[in-house]
């Protein structure tokens, strides 16, 4: 079971500089955990207090994850993860 | 140094004007590794704010697919401070995830929706780390 995930700019020293890799898991969660058992370090880079960080998007097949279930959300194989940190900020 | 072409100024500063006194925001993306900001791209701040700005996240996947297709990146990252100095907030530079970048402020606190000077400042922001650099404006990018 493959998923492509997608890695944006500032997560690529985790990747070696890859804009993409392969990953496994059923769920959101354990796709992050298989990505932190390749690239390590990654993991709390995308998740904090056992959530999704909030100035992080996650997107399954172009969907925002927030609103499928966050890190419970299902995965299968063929399916494409995009990761990208939200463009934010405030005075 | 930024290199911005008279046209791409002029449109970030229409733009931080306009939506005064919320914080708007947007990018000038071009060709991957160029440095040339050459398709300048509003955002709707989603937040709706006068103190924070965010890209709706749906507009934000399109945008980076649209790029990504293009062989493109964000060359500027742009949005507004209306209330305070053209200066990077900690919230700013906390949440500044384009190492890449030149992040413009703009500050429109001075003349708000009307006509009359604004600054406009750009920065790296790599790291934390605040960088000010200087802007150079030319007729056309050549």
């Amino acid at each position: 079971m493959a998923i492509e995930v997608k890695i944006p700019t500032i997560l690529r020293t985790y990747t070696a500089g890859e804009k993409a890799v392969s990953a496994e898991g059923k769920t959101l969660s354990a796709l992050i955990d298989d990505l932190e058992a390749n690239h390590s370090g990654i993991k709390e880079r995308l998740i904090d207090n056992g959530d999704l960080r909030r100035f992080v998007n996650v997107y399954i097949n172009d969907e925002d994850v927030r609103f499928i279930g966050g890190l419970d959300a299902e995965l299968k194989d063929g399916d494409q993860v995009v990761v990208l940190p939200a463009v934010a900020g405030g005075c | 140094m930024l290199t911005i072409d008279q046209a791409t100024y002029d449109a970030i500063v229409a733009h931080a004007k306009r939506d005064h006194p919320d914080e708007a925001c947007g990018i000038v993306a071009g060709p991957e590794g160029s440095d040339r900001p050459e398709r300048f791209i509003e955002m709707i701040n989603a937040a709706g704010s006068p103190t924070f700005y965010e890209f709706d996240s749906t507009d934000l996947l399109q945008l980076y697919k649209e790029m990504d297709a293009n062989d493109e990146e964000p060359v500027i990252v742009y949005h507004s401070h209306t209330a305070t100095e053209a200066y990077p907030s900690r919230t700013d530079i906390g949440l500044a995830m384009e190492p890449n970048a030149h992040y413009v402020l703009v500050s429109t606190r001075e003349h708000g929706n009307d006509a009359g000077p604004v600054e406009f400042r750009s920065y790296r922001i790599v790291d934390g780390n605040v960088t000010e650099e200087e802007i150079s404006i030319v007729p056309t990018l050549s």
